[in-house]
Protein backbone atom coordinates (compact mmCIF):
# COMPACT_ATOMS: atom_id res chain seq x y z
CA UNK A 1 0.00 0.00 0.00
CA UNK A 2 0.92 3.18 -0.83
CA UNK A 3 0.96 7.18 0.30
CA UNK A 4 -2.78 8.29 -0.90
CA UNK A 5 -2.94 11.42 -3.56
CA UNK A 6 -4.31 14.34 -2.04
CA UNK A 7 -6.00 12.43 0.88
CA UNK A 8 -8.32 14.34 3.11
CA UNK A 9 -9.23 13.14 6.12
CA UNK A 10 -12.41 12.09 6.56
CA UNK A 11 -14.73 12.14 9.38
CA UNK A 12 -14.55 15.63 11.90
CA UNK A 13 -10.41 16.82 12.38
CA UNK A 14 -11.71 20.03 13.88
CA UNK A 15 -13.75 20.42 16.84
CA UNK A 16 -15.46 23.54 18.34
CA UNK A 17 -13.37 23.82 21.57
CA UNK A 18 -9.70 23.69 20.90
CA UNK A 19 -7.34 23.03 22.48
CA UNK A 20 -4.22 22.35 20.34
CA UNK A 21 -4.32 22.65 16.77
CA UNK A 22 -2.27 21.35 14.01
CA UNK A 23 -2.34 22.67 10.72
CA UNK A 24 -0.39 21.22 7.70
CA UNK A 25 2.08 19.91 10.16
CA UNK A 26 4.44 17.55 7.68
CA UNK A 27 7.72 15.93 9.64
CA UNK A 28 11.09 14.75 7.99
CA UNK A 29 13.63 12.83 9.02
CA UNK A 30 16.04 13.65 6.93
CA UNK A 31 15.30 13.38 3.55
CA UNK A 32 12.29 10.81 4.62
CA UNK A 33 9.27 12.41 4.69
CA UNK A 34 7.14 10.92 8.26
CA UNK A 35 4.13 13.04 8.38
CA UNK A 36 1.81 14.25 5.34
CA UNK A 37 0.01 17.27 5.78
CA UNK A 38 -2.03 16.61 9.27
CA UNK A 39 -4.38 19.08 10.44
CA UNK A 40 -6.38 18.13 13.50
CA UNK A 41 -7.78 19.58 16.23
CA UNK A 42 -7.52 18.63 19.92
CA UNK A 43 -10.58 19.82 21.88
CA UNK A 44 -10.29 20.88 25.28
CA UNK A 45 -10.82 17.97 28.05
CA UNK A 46 -11.25 15.75 25.17
CA UNK A 47 -9.48 11.87 25.38
CA UNK A 48 -8.38 11.54 21.66
CA UNK A 49 -7.11 8.41 20.70
CA UNK A 50 -4.56 7.99 18.13
CA UNK A 51 -4.55 4.54 16.35
CA UNK A 52 -3.02 3.19 13.07
CA UNK A 53 0.05 0.01 12.39
CA UNK A 54 3.49 0.76 13.58
CA UNK A 55 5.67 3.35 11.53
CA UNK A 56 2.38 5.36 10.52
CA UNK A 57 3.72 8.53 12.55
CA UNK A 58 1.46 8.79 15.28
CA UNK A 59 3.93 9.53 18.01
CA UNK A 60 5.98 10.95 15.32
CA UNK A 61 3.07 13.08 15.75
CA UNK A 62 2.45 13.19 19.13
CA UNK A 63 5.77 14.33 19.80
CA UNK A 64 5.53 16.99 17.86
CA UNK A 65 2.66 18.56 20.29
CA UNK A 66 5.35 19.47 22.87
CA UNK A 67 8.59 19.92 20.41
CA UNK A 68 9.92 16.51 21.70
CA UNK A 69 10.50 16.10 18.01
CA UNK A 70 13.46 18.81 18.80
CA UNK A 71 15.49 16.70 21.01
CA UNK A 72 16.47 14.56 17.06
CA UNK A 73 18.81 16.40 14.78
CA UNK A 74 17.75 15.31 11.70
CA UNK A 75 14.19 15.69 11.93
CA UNK A 76 12.54 19.23 10.21
CA UNK A 77 8.61 20.11 11.24
CA UNK A 78 6.55 22.05 8.57
CA UNK A 79 3.16 23.59 9.23
CA UNK A 80 1.89 25.11 12.62
CA UNK A 81 0.70 23.91 15.79
CA UNK A 82 -1.26 25.99 18.27
CA UNK A 83 -1.82 25.70 21.73
CA UNK A 84 -4.54 28.00 22.54
CA UNK A 85 -4.31 29.68 19.19
CA UNK A 86 -0.58 30.46 20.00
CA UNK A 87 2.44 28.71 17.97
CA UNK A 88 4.45 26.67 19.94
CA UNK A 89 7.08 26.71 17.17
CA UNK A 90 7.34 30.30 17.20
CA UNK A 91 11.10 32.02 17.24
CA UNK A 92 10.46 33.14 20.96
CA UNK A 93 8.64 30.37 22.31
CA UNK A 94 10.62 28.66 24.99
CA UNK A 95 10.20 25.12 25.10
CA UNK A 96 10.62 24.48 28.82
CA UNK A 97 8.01 26.07 29.86
CA UNK A 98 5.95 24.86 27.27
CA UNK A 99 6.85 21.27 28.02
CA UNK A 100 5.47 21.99 31.25
CA UNK A 101 2.03 23.38 29.85
CA UNK A 102 2.45 19.97 27.71
CA UNK A 103 3.50 17.13 29.79
CA UNK A 104 4.46 13.48 28.70
CA UNK A 105 4.18 9.82 29.54
CA UNK A 106 5.88 8.00 27.90
CA UNK A 107 5.88 3.86 27.16
CA UNK A 108 7.77 2.60 30.20
CA UNK A 109 7.49 3.91 33.63
CA UNK A 110 11.41 6.31 33.43
CA UNK A 111 11.23 7.59 37.07
CA UNK A 112 14.51 9.22 38.46
CA UNK A 113 16.69 7.38 40.75
CA UNK A 114 15.19 9.58 43.96
CA UNK A 115 12.21 9.30 46.27
CA UNK A 116 8.87 8.79 45.76
CA UNK A 117 8.45 12.58 47.52
CA UNK A 118 11.59 14.00 45.19
CA UNK A 119 10.13 12.48 42.00
CA UNK A 120 7.02 14.66 42.11
CA UNK A 121 8.86 17.70 43.86
CA UNK A 122 11.07 17.49 41.03
CA UNK A 123 9.11 19.78 38.14
CA UNK A 124 7.56 22.42 40.95
CA UNK A 125 10.68 22.91 42.34
CA UNK A 126 13.37 23.55 38.88
CA UNK A 127 9.59 25.55 37.72
CA UNK A 128 10.11 27.54 40.34
CA UNK A 129 6.05 26.95 41.29
CA UNK A 130 6.32 26.46 45.06
CA UNK A 131 8.22 28.81 47.32
CA UNK A 132 8.05 26.55 50.67
CA UNK A 133 8.05 23.15 52.11
CA UNK A 134 4.53 22.98 53.12
CA UNK A 135 3.53 24.34 49.61
CA UNK A 136 5.76 21.61 47.65
CA UNK A 137 4.08 18.79 50.34
CA UNK A 138 0.61 20.18 49.38
CA UNK A 139 1.32 19.53 45.54
CA UNK A 140 2.92 16.55 46.14
CA UNK A 141 -0.50 15.38 47.90
CA UNK A 142 -2.18 16.18 45.90
CA UNK A 143 -0.69 15.42 42.63
CA UNK A 144 -0.18 11.70 43.75
CA UNK A 145 -3.84 11.51 44.97
CA UNK A 146 -4.66 12.79 41.51
CA UNK A 147 -2.87 10.05 40.14
CA UNK A 148 -4.54 7.75 42.69
CA UNK A 149 -1.46 6.30 43.80
CA UNK A 150 -1.49 8.56 47.47
CA UNK A 151 -2.91 5.44 49.89
CA UNK A 152 0.21 3.16 48.06
CA UNK A 153 2.61 5.59 49.16
CA UNK A 154 1.85 8.01 51.74
CA UNK A 155 3.53 6.28 54.05
CA UNK A 156 6.93 5.36 52.18
CA UNK A 157 7.35 9.11 50.74
CA UNK A 158 11.14 8.87 50.94
CA UNK A 159 11.66 5.40 49.53
CA UNK A 160 12.89 5.66 45.93
CA UNK A 161 10.32 5.56 43.29
CA UNK A 162 12.36 2.52 41.48
CA UNK A 163 11.14 -0.18 44.19
CA UNK A 164 7.54 0.45 42.90
CA UNK A 165 5.62 -1.65 40.94
CA UNK A 166 5.20 -1.26 37.39
CA UNK A 167 1.68 0.39 37.40
CA UNK A 168 2.44 1.86 40.65
CA UNK A 169 5.92 3.93 38.54
CA UNK A 170 3.33 4.79 35.57
CA UNK A 171 1.07 6.35 38.14
CA UNK A 172 4.18 8.14 39.84
CA UNK A 173 5.65 9.09 36.16
CA UNK A 174 1.37 10.74 36.05
CA UNK A 175 1.73 12.20 39.76
CA UNK A 176 5.23 13.59 37.97
CA UNK A 177 3.58 15.34 34.99
CA UNK A 178 0.36 16.66 36.82
CA UNK A 179 2.48 18.11 39.67
CA UNK A 180 3.67 20.77 37.70
CA UNK A 181 -0.36 21.68 36.36
CA UNK A 182 0.46 21.31 32.75
CA UNK A 183 -3.05 21.84 30.46
CA UNK A 184 -2.37 19.14 27.87
CA UNK A 185 -1.29 15.15 28.95
CA UNK A 186 0.51 13.29 25.86
CA UNK A 187 0.64 9.47 27.11
CA UNK A 188 2.96 7.47 24.10
CA UNK A 189 1.45 3.75 25.11
CA UNK A 190 1.46 4.30 28.47
CA UNK A 191 -0.10 0.52 29.39
CA UNK A 192 2.28 -1.40 27.13
CA UNK A 193 4.34 -2.11 29.87
CA UNK A 194 1.71 -2.76 32.18
CA UNK A 195 -0.21 -5.86 33.12
CA UNK A 196 -4.31 -6.08 32.88
CA UNK A 197 -5.15 -4.30 36.17
CA UNK A 198 -2.67 -1.70 36.28
CA UNK A 199 -3.49 -1.19 32.94
CA UNK A 200 -7.35 -0.35 34.51
CA UNK A 201 -6.04 1.45 37.27
CA UNK A 202 -4.40 4.10 34.48
CA UNK A 203 -7.64 3.89 32.24
CA UNK A 204 -9.37 4.92 35.05
CA UNK A 205 -7.26 7.67 36.11
CA UNK A 206 -7.31 8.82 32.68
CA UNK A 207 -11.07 9.13 32.90
CA UNK A 208 -10.97 11.57 36.05
CA UNK A 209 -8.04 13.58 34.56
CA UNK A 210 -10.23 14.52 31.49
CA UNK A 211 -11.80 17.02 33.81
CA UNK A 212 -9.01 19.18 34.03
CA UNK A 213 -6.75 18.46 31.14
CA UNK A 214 -6.86 17.64 27.84
CA UNK A 215 -5.39 15.00 26.62
CA UNK A 216 -3.96 12.57 23.76
CA UNK A 217 -2.66 9.33 24.12
CA UNK A 218 -1.15 6.64 21.58
CA UNK A 219 -2.28 3.32 21.79
CA UNK A 220 -1.69 0.27 20.37
CA UNK A 221 -4.84 -1.61 21.90
CA UNK A 222 -8.47 -1.05 19.67
CA UNK A 223 -10.20 -1.59 23.05
CA UNK A 224 -7.84 0.75 25.17
CA UNK A 225 -8.73 3.15 22.61
CA UNK A 226 -12.77 2.28 22.91
CA UNK A 227 -12.68 2.74 26.46
CA UNK A 228 -11.01 5.64 27.00
CA UNK A 229 -10.86 8.11 24.08
CA UNK A 230 -13.93 10.51 23.29
CA UNK A 231 -12.83 10.58 19.47
CA UNK A 232 -10.26 8.73 17.76
CA UNK A 233 -7.59 9.54 14.92
CA UNK A 234 -6.43 6.56 12.59
CA UNK A 235 -2.78 7.49 10.90
CA UNK A 236 -1.89 5.57 7.92
CA UNK A 237 1.84 5.86 6.87
CA UNK A 238 2.32 9.30 8.03
CA UNK A 239 -1.40 10.36 6.66
CA UNK A 240 -4.11 11.43 9.23
CA UNK A 241 -6.96 8.81 7.36
CA UNK A 242 -10.41 9.76 9.78
CA UNK A 243 -11.31 10.93 12.48
CA UNK A 244 -14.13 10.88 14.52
CA UNK A 245 -16.07 10.10 17.64
CA UNK A 246 -14.71 6.63 19.05
CA UNK A 247 -18.15 4.92 18.89
CA UNK A 248 -18.42 5.95 15.09
CA UNK A 249 -15.16 4.25 14.90
CA UNK A 250 -15.47 1.01 16.12
CA UNK A 251 -18.91 0.33 14.91
CA UNK A 252 -18.78 2.52 11.21
CA UNK A 253 -15.63 3.39 10.32
CA UNK A 254 -15.86 5.86 7.28
CA UNK A 255 -12.60 4.80 5.50
CA UNK A 256 -12.08 1.10 4.32
CA UNK A 257 -8.52 1.60 5.86
CA UNK A 258 -9.69 2.79 9.37
CA UNK A 259 -11.92 -0.25 9.06
CA UNK A 260 -9.45 -2.88 7.82
CA UNK A 261 -7.13 -2.03 10.22
CA UNK A 262 -9.63 -2.44 13.19
CA UNK A 263 -10.86 -5.23 12.36
CA UNK A 264 -7.94 -7.12 12.19
CA UNK A 265 -7.43 -7.70 8.22
CA UNK A 266 -4.00 -5.71 8.25
CA UNK A 267 -1.36 -4.29 10.91
CA UNK B 1 -20.06 -0.16 5.25
CA UNK B 2 -16.82 2.57 5.30
CA UNK B 3 -18.11 5.42 2.76
CA UNK B 4 -14.80 6.57 1.31
CA UNK B 5 -11.16 4.48 0.69
CA UNK B 6 -9.55 2.99 -1.38
CA UNK B 7 -10.41 -0.21 -4.19
CA UNK B 8 -9.98 -2.20 -1.33
CA UNK B 9 -12.68 -4.54 -0.74
CA UNK B 10 -13.83 -5.55 3.18
CA UNK B 11 -14.43 -9.23 2.72
CA UNK B 12 -15.71 -11.26 6.17
CA UNK B 13 -12.40 -13.71 5.19
CA UNK B 14 -9.28 -11.07 5.01
CA UNK B 15 -8.41 -11.05 8.29
CA UNK B 16 -5.09 -11.87 9.07
CA UNK B 17 -6.14 -14.70 11.57
CA UNK B 18 -7.62 -17.52 9.37
CA UNK B 19 -9.16 -18.65 12.72
CA UNK B 20 -11.33 -15.62 13.07
CA UNK B 21 -12.37 -15.93 9.24
CA UNK B 22 -13.21 -19.37 9.69
CA UNK B 23 -15.26 -18.83 12.93
CA UNK B 24 -17.09 -15.93 11.41
CA UNK B 25 -17.86 -18.22 8.48
CA UNK B 26 -18.85 -20.99 10.47
CA UNK B 27 -21.42 -18.52 12.26
CA UNK B 28 -22.81 -17.82 8.78
CA UNK B 29 -22.74 -20.73 7.19
CA UNK B 30 -24.79 -22.40 10.12
CA UNK B 31 -26.95 -19.71 10.31
CA UNK B 32 -27.99 -20.23 6.95
CA UNK B 33 -28.77 -23.94 7.75
CA UNK B 34 -31.24 -23.20 10.28
CA UNK B 35 -32.73 -20.57 7.76
CA UNK B 36 -32.92 -23.79 5.36
CA UNK B 37 -34.62 -25.92 7.71
CA UNK B 38 -37.04 -23.03 9.46
CA UNK B 39 -38.03 -22.80 5.81
CA UNK B 40 -38.54 -26.41 5.16
CA UNK B 41 -40.74 -26.28 8.56
CA UNK B 42 -43.07 -23.17 7.70
CA UNK B 43 -43.91 -24.76 4.23
CA UNK B 44 -44.74 -28.35 5.47
CA UNK B 45 -47.07 -26.52 7.94
CA UNK B 46 -48.87 -24.77 5.46
CA UNK B 47 -49.16 -27.51 3.34
CA UNK B 48 -50.90 -29.29 5.78
CA UNK B 49 -52.87 -26.96 6.34
CA UNK B 50 -54.17 -26.26 3.17
CA UNK B 51 -53.94 -29.79 1.53
CA UNK B 52 -56.06 -31.05 4.56
CA UNK B 53 -52.90 -33.91 4.81
CA UNK B 54 -51.47 -33.44 8.09
CA UNK B 55 -49.07 -36.38 7.74
CA UNK B 56 -46.09 -33.57 8.04
CA UNK B 57 -47.12 -32.29 11.36
CA UNK B 58 -45.83 -34.65 13.63
CA UNK B 59 -42.44 -34.41 12.08
CA UNK B 60 -42.55 -30.77 12.36
CA UNK B 61 -43.81 -30.74 15.89
CA UNK B 62 -40.67 -33.40 16.72
CA UNK B 63 -37.98 -30.84 14.53
CA UNK B 64 -38.70 -28.10 16.84
CA UNK B 65 -36.38 -29.09 19.02
CA UNK B 66 -33.29 -29.48 16.56
CA UNK B 67 -34.12 -25.67 16.08
CA UNK B 68 -33.99 -24.41 19.04
CA UNK B 69 -30.62 -26.81 19.69
CA UNK B 70 -29.14 -24.89 16.52
CA UNK B 71 -30.08 -21.09 17.54
CA UNK B 72 -28.44 -22.39 21.35
CA UNK B 73 -25.23 -23.65 19.75
CA UNK B 74 -25.14 -20.74 17.12
CA UNK B 75 -25.78 -18.13 19.90
CA UNK B 76 -22.61 -19.88 21.94
CA UNK B 77 -20.22 -19.48 19.13
CA UNK B 78 -21.29 -15.57 18.66
CA UNK B 79 -20.73 -15.07 22.15
CA UNK B 80 -17.31 -16.87 21.75
CA UNK B 81 -16.30 -14.76 19.09
CA UNK B 82 -17.26 -11.53 21.30
CA UNK B 83 -15.45 -12.50 24.30
CA UNK B 84 -12.31 -14.03 21.80
CA UNK B 85 -11.58 -11.53 18.70
CA UNK B 86 -13.61 -8.63 20.11
CA UNK B 87 -14.92 -7.73 16.59
CA UNK B 88 -15.09 -4.20 15.39
CA UNK B 89 -16.94 -2.17 13.03
CA UNK B 90 -18.67 -4.64 9.87
CA UNK B 91 -17.01 -7.71 12.13
CA UNK B 92 -18.82 -6.46 15.55
CA UNK B 93 -22.18 -5.99 13.07
CA UNK B 94 -22.09 -9.50 11.94
CA UNK B 95 -21.94 -11.57 14.95
CA UNK B 96 -24.60 -8.93 16.61
CA UNK B 97 -26.50 -9.72 13.62
CA UNK B 98 -26.45 -13.35 13.40
CA UNK B 99 -27.26 -13.58 17.21
CA UNK B 100 -30.57 -11.93 16.76
CA UNK B 101 -31.54 -13.38 13.29
CA UNK B 102 -31.03 -16.80 14.99
CA UNK B 103 -33.90 -15.46 17.29
CA UNK B 104 -36.19 -14.35 14.83
CA UNK B 105 -35.70 -17.96 12.98
CA UNK B 106 -36.23 -19.59 16.64
CA UNK B 107 -39.42 -17.87 16.55
CA UNK B 108 -40.38 -18.59 13.03
CA UNK B 109 -39.89 -22.13 13.96
CA UNK B 110 -42.10 -21.73 17.11
CA UNK B 111 -45.05 -20.42 14.50
CA UNK B 112 -44.61 -22.94 12.25
CA UNK B 113 -45.13 -25.64 15.09
CA UNK B 114 -48.52 -23.84 15.94
CA UNK B 115 -49.61 -23.96 12.81
CA UNK B 116 -48.60 -27.51 13.01
CA UNK B 117 -50.48 -28.14 15.86
CA UNK B 118 -53.74 -26.08 14.95
CA UNK B 119 -53.79 -28.08 11.65
CA UNK B 120 -53.84 -31.37 13.50
CA UNK B 121 -56.67 -30.27 15.16
CA UNK B 122 -58.47 -28.93 12.60
CA UNK B 123 -58.07 -32.05 10.77
CA UNK B 124 -61.31 -33.82 9.53
CA UNK B 125 -63.41 -30.78 10.41
CA UNK B 126 -62.07 -28.14 7.92
CA UNK B 127 -65.05 -26.44 6.91
CA UNK B 128 -62.13 -24.47 4.92
CA UNK B 129 -61.92 -21.01 6.24
CA UNK B 130 -60.10 -18.16 4.93
CA UNK B 131 -58.25 -21.28 2.83
CA UNK B 132 -57.66 -18.80 0.16
CA UNK B 133 -56.23 -15.88 2.57
CA UNK B 134 -53.93 -19.13 4.08
CA UNK B 135 -52.95 -20.14 0.80
CA UNK B 136 -51.90 -16.55 -0.34
CA UNK B 137 -50.24 -15.37 3.04
CA UNK B 138 -48.50 -19.11 3.28
CA UNK B 139 -46.68 -18.28 -0.65
CA UNK B 140 -45.62 -14.43 0.21
CA UNK B 141 -44.11 -15.71 3.59
CA UNK B 142 -42.42 -18.30 2.16
CA UNK B 143 -41.40 -16.10 -0.40
CA UNK B 144 -39.92 -13.38 2.40
CA UNK B 145 -38.04 -16.07 4.50
CA UNK B 146 -36.05 -17.19 1.78
CA UNK B 147 -35.36 -13.47 0.74
CA UNK B 148 -34.42 -12.22 3.54
CA UNK B 149 -31.98 -15.43 4.04
CA UNK B 150 -30.71 -14.71 0.35
CA UNK B 151 -30.29 -11.06 0.94
CA UNK B 152 -28.30 -11.79 4.49
CA UNK B 153 -26.48 -14.17 2.45
CA UNK B 154 -25.66 -11.30 -0.26
CA UNK B 155 -25.38 -8.53 1.86
CA UNK B 156 -28.04 -7.33 -0.51
CA UNK B 157 -29.70 -4.32 1.04
CA UNK B 158 -32.14 -3.81 -2.13
CA UNK B 159 -33.35 -7.58 -1.57
CA UNK B 160 -33.81 -6.89 1.74
CA UNK B 161 -36.22 -4.11 1.52
CA UNK B 162 -38.09 -6.01 -0.89
CA UNK B 163 -38.79 -8.27 2.35
CA UNK B 164 -40.11 -5.38 4.32
CA UNK B 165 -42.59 -4.52 1.45
CA UNK B 166 -43.81 -7.83 1.41
CA UNK B 167 -44.35 -7.68 4.69
CA UNK B 168 -47.20 -4.92 4.17
CA UNK B 169 -49.01 -7.14 1.74
CA UNK B 170 -49.25 -9.98 4.25
CA UNK B 171 -50.50 -7.94 7.33
CA UNK B 172 -53.31 -6.38 4.61
CA UNK B 173 -54.49 -10.16 3.86
CA UNK B 174 -53.95 -10.55 7.56
CA UNK B 175 -56.55 -8.11 8.31
CA UNK B 176 -58.88 -9.10 5.24
CA UNK B 177 -58.70 -12.22 6.63
CA UNK B 178 -59.78 -11.39 9.91
CA UNK B 179 -63.01 -9.60 8.82
CA UNK B 180 -63.78 -12.81 6.65
CA UNK B 181 -63.75 -14.71 9.77
CA UNK B 182 -65.67 -12.24 12.20
CA UNK B 183 -68.39 -12.91 9.51
CA UNK B 184 -68.46 -16.13 9.94
CA UNK B 185 -68.28 -15.97 13.67
CA UNK B 186 -71.02 -13.62 13.57
CA UNK B 187 -73.32 -15.60 11.08
CA UNK B 188 -72.90 -19.16 12.55
CA UNK B 189 -71.79 -19.13 16.37
CA UNK B 190 -71.26 -22.88 16.13
CA UNK B 191 -68.78 -21.67 13.83
CA UNK B 192 -66.61 -20.26 16.62
CA UNK B 193 -64.28 -23.25 17.84
CA UNK B 194 -63.44 -23.50 14.40
CA UNK B 195 -62.59 -20.42 13.68
CA UNK B 196 -60.33 -19.72 16.57
CA UNK B 197 -58.10 -22.56 15.08
CA UNK B 198 -57.93 -20.82 11.55
CA UNK B 199 -57.70 -17.25 13.64
CA UNK B 200 -54.83 -18.77 15.51
CA UNK B 201 -53.31 -19.86 12.58
CA UNK B 202 -53.39 -16.89 10.11
CA UNK B 203 -51.70 -15.23 12.91
CA UNK B 204 -49.10 -17.46 13.04
CA UNK B 205 -48.40 -16.57 9.30
CA UNK B 206 -48.44 -12.84 10.47
CA UNK B 207 -45.85 -12.97 12.91
CA UNK B 208 -44.05 -15.46 10.32
CA UNK B 209 -43.81 -12.48 8.00
CA UNK B 210 -42.97 -9.96 10.73
CA UNK B 211 -39.98 -11.97 11.81
CA UNK B 212 -38.62 -11.86 7.98
CA UNK B 213 -39.44 -8.51 8.46
CA UNK B 214 -36.90 -8.55 11.44
CA UNK B 215 -34.22 -11.11 9.74
CA UNK B 216 -33.96 -8.20 7.07
CA UNK B 217 -33.24 -4.95 8.67
CA UNK B 218 -30.66 -6.80 10.04
CA UNK B 219 -29.37 -7.16 6.71
CA UNK B 220 -29.30 -3.28 6.59
CA UNK B 221 -27.74 -3.44 9.49
CA UNK B 222 -24.62 -5.38 8.64
CA UNK B 223 -24.43 -3.80 5.42
CA UNK B 224 -24.74 0.24 6.35
CA UNK B 225 -24.87 0.18 10.15
CA UNK B 226 -28.20 1.84 10.21
CA UNK B 227 -30.00 0.48 12.86
CA UNK B 228 -33.20 0.65 10.76
CA UNK B 229 -35.56 -1.49 13.65
CA UNK B 230 -39.23 0.20 14.35
CA UNK B 231 -38.57 2.72 11.68
CA UNK B 232 -41.39 2.98 8.47
CA UNK B 233 -40.75 1.84 5.26
CA UNK B 234 -39.77 5.17 3.73
CA UNK B 235 -37.23 5.66 6.66
CA UNK B 236 -35.71 2.39 5.86
CA UNK B 237 -34.83 3.31 2.17
CA UNK B 238 -33.39 6.56 3.51
CA UNK B 239 -31.01 5.80 5.94
CA UNK B 240 -30.30 2.39 3.77
CA UNK B 241 -29.03 4.68 1.28
CA UNK B 242 -28.13 7.70 2.83
CA UNK B 243 -24.36 6.39 3.01
CA UNK B 244 -24.25 5.14 -0.45
CA UNK B 245 -24.87 9.17 -1.14
CA UNK B 246 -22.53 11.02 0.95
Amino acid sequence: MSIIENHKTDGQPFSENPKLKARDVRVFYGEKQAIFDVSLDIGANEVIALIGPSGCGKSTFLRCLNRMNDTIDICRIEGEILLDDENIYAPKMDVVPLRARVGMVFQKPNPFPKSIYDNVAYGPRIHGLVHHRDELDEVVEKSLQRAGLWNEVKDRLHAPGTGLSGGQQQRLCIARTIAVDPEVILMDEPCSALDPIATAKIEELIDELRENYTIAIVTHSMQQAARVSQRTAYFHLGQLIEVNPTDLVFTTPEHTLTEAYITGRFG
Amino acid sequence: MPTSGTSMEIGFNQHISGQFNSDLEAIRSQMMEMGGLVERQVASAIDAITTGDTSPADEIIRREDDVDKMEVQIDRECTQILVRRQPAASDLRMVLAVSRVVRDLERIGDEATKIAVHALEVNGNSSGYCQQSIRYMGVEIGKMISGALDAFARCDVDGALDVVRNDKLVDQQYSAALRELITYMMEDPRSITQAINILWILRAIERIGDHARNISEQVIYVVSGADVRHSSISEMEEKAHKEDDE
